[in-house]
């Protein structure tokens, strides 16, 4: 579509980006595997975890800058691709059990053998593969946004509208995962997982090694994204998220724009879920409540959207806040801080941490190209 | 729970009276009766057992019954007769008082198979004839449900001496059950029973219908099969009817969530997100305000609805105009932003009254006038649903008429229509701004003040109601409130009528999938606002 060129996706802030979550990824494994229990550089297994979901979280929190931030479709339903991404993981770590479940079933995993299920439905069959389940991670969550995107941007539902639909999506699907006779064990969800490509999954060094995968997946998303909104086509999703009916009186087809970014936002979110299922060992409906996916919104808004590095940036900070408060003492106070944060963002800190950092660079520096301020500074969609 | 118990309380009122009342009358038969229990031999028990029966004493049920269940007790020294209670307690079997040392010598009345089935039967036979017309109805229905053929003779003798037209109907009712199933009847007699059945209706007409035995005359067969028919089509029918009226009771909820939501969102174009914790706060000032009247004066708590009502208004609107001040009037322009602040307000406003009220369910009362039931044709109306349907329809009517005859309302109409004209004729926008907010929120306190009555007053209350009241103004549009109306019922009653087919989470699910399809259709709901205002 676009000439690829290197230098236009790796601007200063994307090459400090990529080097320091380089040094992340190879970091934290290193610490963890090479130095002794007892050293002071000695990072626990538990960490290693923690950050792996971290990450799969600022991936998430990636894909919906890439619509919010540059697109202006503020989807409140992000968590529910993520979540399907994360189930068709569950699922091939379900048939990875084997006999080792409770039941020793070889085929049926246990939730079906004590709901008395004869045989394995067949949107189960295939998942014992890896690659079919791999597939399925990004062409579930996909399939969804492109049918739903089709729907809602060919009808041109737009705003508030649009958030509120996506809403009821991962609601009506929350609702849905919650019953047993669904086939993706009711609200236990998918747990007691074993294995992964053979190796086992609460193992130090698988767990390394998906902290890592994690951090693999983030730094190829984060190109694809910079690719994606450094191209001609990223500066017509910028028109749109300014000025929708303009940018289609101008002759561009809005509707596939945008589907086309929904549904590889989706694609990715899908990614994000599969990584964190296996770091933090289940999945269940929960994921797909409202809160969860409004709660990714607002890690984009604090980072700063349209900055993609943001993003990243709130992700991390966010939910280290949401660590540190919820295992202590200070549990009562964390959705207080939570709520306050929605709050003190959306009137202090409009642009985010990262927007607010750029523009107020972007001010000092006249010799900073005019192409970077539209994308530090967005505007509400209309 | 608390209706059932005042009800059994009641009944146990009027049993201690008639007793009170007539015991004079038939004491002394009834004392003699009672002495047959103390030779405790079979014969002399059966004997007793019909003097008993015979002495129409208010108590002799009671014996009775206390005999069947084994707490009949008798001392042959003080030559009394006693019913030991649950607790293991001994009462007078005459007066019922209690007896606090129990004799040393007592000892259950003894029991054997031909005592057993005798005692059915005069029991039977006494219940319906009891003075009380209430147990006569609830023999009648007894019996009705049991189908046991040994009751007909006391149906019969019943029937003859009944002059209540309510207990008439369920005594005929049962005798006609009876005979549909019994060979020995003449087949003019179980067809004029079927055709009883059949008038009856209900779902136990059909079990009784479709019991006819097989070997019976064809004509009866015949008239049975019919009759189930017509049954089964007034049975269709009543279900319509029944699922209208959970339907519309769903709907004038949804609706009352919803309206306030709408103004914001019509006026505005705000979406709060802290709407359903005005609801929340609107049903905890019901908590505060019956704590309070429980507290002082107890007398009053029959209008603690009336009191809160105002009350809540006041407050939930209080707040609304406090967010819109403080935070929503900074946002303007900026929906989406919008949207994620007064979540996050929603946040803070649900965990302080958890911290305040505790994380855990709060009971507030229904007052006399909202509890209780009626029956109309085959299907049971609660009260409490029926005064809220009424309350909606009245703060429906009372914002309607707000925004049309009003200053205020019409200033509402301008902005909603065109703010930049609205501002350019004079009408100061933030000032409706504010006042808009703080009735959609005051609105939303008073349904608040209704749901308290039927759901649980929990922190969580307004998150259950969120995700539906924003669907009927998605679907119902903001262009005026009869959309937010047609768009609650429609919802309201689309969601029971497909509960029965698909299961009440599947019906939601649907009711998802379909708004999500008809939102293609019309992008801005039912009743848009056409127009510049749509672009803008």
């Amino acid at each position: 579509m676009t000439s690829f060129s290197l230098i236009r996706i790796l601007d200063r802030g994307a090459i400090v980006f990529l080097v320091l979550l380089a040094v992340f990824a190879v970091a934290i494994p290193a610490l963890n595997l090479l130095t002794p229990a007892g050293s002071s550089f000695h990072v626990p297994t538990y960490f290693v975890s923690l950050f792996g979901k971290y990450v799969c979280y600022a991936l998430l929190a990636l894909s919906i800058d890439l619509i919010w931030g540059y697109a202006g479709i503020l989807s409140l339903g992000h968590g529910a691709f993520f979540a399907l991404g994360g189930y068709a993981m569950g699922m091939y770590l379900m048939r990875q059990i084997g006999t080792r479940g409770v039941y020793a079933n070889p085929i049926l995993p246990d939730f079906m053998v004590f709901l008395n299920w004869p045989e394995l439905p067949v949107y189960w069959y295939g998942f014992n593969h890896f690659v079919y389940a791999a597939l399925m991670v990004v062409l579930v969550p996909g399939l969804l946004a492109f049918v739903f995107g089709w729907f809602a941007f060919r009808s041109r539902v737009t705003g508030v509208y649009l958030s509120i639909i996506t809403q009821a999506m991962t609601f009506a699907l929350m609702l849905g995962f919650f019953r047993n006779n669904f086939g993706f064990g009711g609200n236990n969800g998918l747990t007691d997982f074993k294995d992964i490509l053979g190796f086992n999954v609460q193992a130090e060094t698988t767990r390394n090694a998906l902290f890592f995968c994690s951090c693999v997946a983030l730094l190829l998303g984060f190109l694809v994204c910079r690719a994606l909104v450094t191209s001609k086509y990223g500066k017509v999703l910028v028109a749109v998220r300014d000025a929708e009916s303009r940018t289609r009186f101008l002759g561009y087809r809005v509707e596939s724009y945008k589907l086309f970014v929904f549904t590889l936002s989706a694609c990715m979110a899908g990614i994000a879920g599969a990584l964190y299922v296996p770091q933090v060992g289940i999945i269940n409906p929960g994921e797909f409540a409202p809160g969860n996916s409004i709660e990714a919104v607002i890690w984009v808004a604090v980072g700063g959207r349209g900055t993609l590095t943001g993003a990243v940036l709130g992700a991390f900070v966010v939910n280290y806040a949401k660590t540190y408060f919820t295992s202590g003492f200070l549990a009562p106070y964390w959705l207080f801080v939570l709520g306050g944060l929605f709050i003190a963002v959306t009137l202090l800190l409009p642009r985010g941490i990262v927007g607010t950092i750029n523009h107020w660079r972007a001010s000092r520096s006249e010799a900073r190209s005019a192409a970077e301020i539209p994308a530090a500074m967005p505007q509400a969609a209309e | 729970m608390s209706s059932l118990l005042r009800r059994i309380v009641a009944a146990l009122v009027i049993v201690i009276a008639l007793a009170g009342a007539s015991q004079r009358a038939s004491a002394d038969a009834f004392d003699d009766a009672l002495q047959g229990f103390l030779a405790d031999s079979f014969s002399d028990t059966a004997d007793a057992i019909e003097a008993v029966a015979a002495s129409g004493h208010p108590r002799s049920t009671i014996v009775l019954e206390a005999l069947q269940g084994g707490q009949l007790v008798y001392s042959a020294e003080t030559k009394k007769v006693f019913i030991k209670d649950k607790a293991g307690a001994l009462h007078d079997a005459i007066t019922g008082a209690a007896v606090a040392p129990p004799p040393a010598d007592a000892d259950n009345v003894r029991l054997n198979n031909r005592l057993r089935g005798m005692l059915g039967g005069v029991l039977g036979g006494l219940t319906l004839m009891s003075p009380d017309p209430v147990r006569r109805l609830e023999a009648a229905q007894s019996v009705f449900k049991s189908r046991d053929a040994a009751a007909l003779p006391a149906l019969e003798k019943a029937l003859a001496a009944e002059q209540n037209a309510d207990v008439k109907q369920a005594l005929l009712e049962a005798r006609a059950a009876l005979v549909i199933g019994s060979g020995d009847a003449a087949a003019e007699d179980r067809i004029a029973a079927i055709e009883v059945i059949r008038v009856r209706g209900g779902q136990d007409a059909l079990s009784i219908l479709g019991g006819v035995p097989p070997d019976a005359p064809d004509a009866v067969r015949k008239t049975a099969a019919s009759a189930i028919n017509s049954v089964q089509q007034s049975l269709a029918v009543w279900n319509a009817v029944q699922n209208t009226w959970y339907g519309l009771s769903l709907g004038s909820v949804l609706l009352l969530a919803a309206i306030g939501l709408a103004i914001t969102f019509g006026v505005m174009g705000v979406i709060n997100m802290a709407h359903g914790e005005m609801v929340m706060l609107g049903a905890y000032v019901t908590f505060a305000v019956q704590q309070l009247i429980r507290t002082y004066s107890p007398g009053l708590f029959d209008y603690s609805l009336l009191i809160a009502l105002p009350l809540a208004f006041l407050f939930a609107g209080a707040v609304g105009v406090l967010i819109e001040r403080s935070i929503i009037r900074f946002l303007y322009g900026r929906p989406l932003e919008t949207l994620l602040a007064t979540w996050g307000l929603s946040l803070i406003i649900q965990q302080a009254v958890r911290t305040a009220f505790g994380p855990t369910n709060r009971e507030v009362g229904n007052p006399s006038w909202m509890s209780g039931a009626f029956e109309l044709g085959q299907m049971t109306i609660t009260y409490n649903r029926l005064w809220i349907i009424v309350f909606t329809a009245i703060v429906f009517v009372a914002l309607l008429a707000m925004l049309r005859f009003t200053r205020l309302g019409l200033e509402m109409r301008a902005v909603t229509q065109n703010r930049a004209m609205a501002a350019a004729m004079g009408i100061r926008t933030a000032r409706i701004d504010a006042l808009t907010f703080g009735l959609g929120s005051g609105i939303a306190g008073i349904a608040g003040v209704a749901l308290s009555q039927i759901d649980n007053v929990s922190p969580n209350l307004g998150q259950g109601y969120i995700i539906d009241s924003f669907l009927v103004v998605v679907f119902g549009g903001v262009g005026n409130l009869w959309g937010t109306l047609v768009g609650a019922l429609t919802l309201g009653i689309a969601n029971k009528f497909l509960e029965p087919f698909a299961g009440a989470v599947l019906g939601k699910i649907a009711i998802l999938v379909l708004i999500i399809l008809f939102i293609q259709k019309r992008p801005r709901g039912m009743f848009a606002l056409k127009g510049r205002a749509v672009e803008a």
